[in-house]
């Protein structure tokens, strides 16, 4: 029988869950890293033995890189550190925002998604991370702002096939793509609205929350935007709303199933200026024709009013034939869902705010 | 010249379990060469009291004697031998 890992990270440390493969009952372990604060983690499950990662960040000594080949018993990092600018940089690593194993088609590579906005390529099974010198030179750079957040790139969405094609999301800056193996960078905003700017269609500067994709559909891509929610059939070149039929076009994650190319599920808030579930509901509605229509998912989660958003990087799906989908909440709760969005079970409550979480089946 | 630095618990683990820690420095020794000098045989203690850049992280104070290093002249404060450097975490955070 297959066992399910899920890694929660939270304001305060971090949280490993286990579960068989029905995926109803959880055995949580933890905190490990407490009182840093877990933005990023990651499960490669590429090599013989799965690496889970870790990307914490203590107030008082600062950010780390982290990885484990026994599912977090032990972490380990290089005594100078898995990433970080080098002297004469004029930045220092702030925080680790994203760690994302690249596709099989690229053994040993894992990138890393930073603040400042940088992104990080490692090509040893994410022990040491190297800064992608073209997009952290690109003259753009100097105009990226700064969300509430930070300025971070917060998705690298690796091409399924293409080694030498991806693309990043930062907030502040928009979408950016390379299709030359990283050593050019392009903005790929066109239709994404920005509307706290002059100009509501600049070639960059939107407020790209967070994007996805699926591997068997690699020119559609889906963006949660700061107020929008759109999808491109083109890989990018244009985007179009597909906020219609949602309660509101805020929200932070999106996320993609991992079979139905269709099915893609958000989470959305009531507006920039009232950053709470629409309707004071713990819901994720789900899309299942690309975001043509939507529906709520109610079975399972919680009835009572909840003010509780979830984050960009707190909502995830795993890989089982019978799709587990998770959410956590900053109120300190995650629930999951065995079949693909239609029941949910809770896995914690009164954990530290949940920042991130990730599944994988393992075995 | 010899300073000694002594290390709160949460940092121990990165100087091999070791509450104090000597470092030898070479001609004038100031708080920025002591934390050089720690580059090299616990890289992972110095990155946690300094940034990429070498800077003071932004809540880690440095007490020479009774005084906060940033009150004197932050990493240029010129040190003696026999002095020891205390590390504590500022009083902060939610």
């Amino acid at each position: 029988m297959s066992e399910t890992v899920l890694l929660i990270g939270t304001k305060k440390g971090l949280w490993i869950g286990r579960s068989d493969s029905e995926r109803r009952e959880w055995r949580l372990n933890g905190p490990s890293f407490e009182m840093q604060g877990v933005y990023s983690v990651g499960i490669d499950t590429r090599g013989e033995r799965p690496r889970l990662f870790a990307g914490g960040t203590s107030e008082h000594w600062g950010p780390a890189v982290f990885h484990s080949d026994d599912l977090g018993q032990t972490w380990d990092e290089p005594p100078e550190g898995s990433i970080g600018f080098p002297a004469g940089a004029d930045a220092s690593m702030e925080r680790v925002w994203q760690i994302q194993p690249a596709p099989e088609n690229q053994p040993g590579v894992v990138y890393a998604g930073a603040q400042p906005s940088s992104l990080w390529k490692s090509t040893d099974g994410g022990v040491r991370f190297e800064l992608v010198s073209a997009l952290w030179d690109h003259p753009h750079r100097k105009d990226w702002g700064a969300g509430f957040g930070g300025q971070a790139i917060h998705t690298v969405l690796p091409h399924p096939t293409d080694s030498q094609r991806m693309s990043v999301a930062m907030s502040t800056g928009g979408v950016y793509q390379t299709t030359d193996g990283g050593d050019s960078w392009k903005p790929a905003n066109h239709g994404i609205k920005a509307y706290f700017m002059p100009d509501p269609d600049p070639e960059f500067g939107q407020c790209v929350h967070k994007l996805a994709g699926h591997p068997a559909v690699p020119e559609r891509l889906f963006a949660q935007n700061h107020h929008g929610v759109y999808r491109s059939d083109d890989g990018g070149a244009i985007w179009k709303s597909i906020a219609d039929g949602l309660p509101s076009d805020f929200g932070f994650p999106i996320v993609v199933h991992p079979h139905e190319p269709e099915t893609v599920y958000v989470f959305p808030l009531v507006a920039d200026g009232n950053r709470i579930p629409t309707d004071a509901k713990c819901r994720v509605y789900r899309s299942r024709d690309a975001g043509s229509t939507w529906e709520a998912l109610t079975n399972g989660l919680p009835e009572v009013p909840s003010y509780a958003p979830v984050l960009r990087d707190a909502l995830c799906v795993d890989q089982a034939d019978q799709a587990g989908v998770y959410v956590g909440t900053r109120d300190g709760c995650v629930y999951a869902s065995a079949d693909g969005g239609d029941s949910w079970v809770e896995v914690a409550r009164h954990l530290p705010d949940v920042l991130t979480v990730r599944a994988a089946v393992l075995g | 010249m010899s300073v000694a630095v002594k290390l709160p618990t949460v940092l121990r683990p990165f100087a091999g379990g070791a509450e104090r820690v000597q470092v030898e420095v070479a001609g004038e020794p100031t708080v920025g060469k002591v934390f050089a000098a720690l580059e090299v045989e616990h890289p992972a203690l110095r990155r946690r009291l300094t940034d990429d850049q070498g800077a003071l992280r932004r809540h880690v104070n440095v007490f020479l004697g009774n005084d906060n290093v940033r009150d004197l002249n932050a990493l240029d404060t010129p040190l003696s031998d026999g002095d020891e450097l205390l590390i504590l975490p500022s009083v902060a955070g939610g």
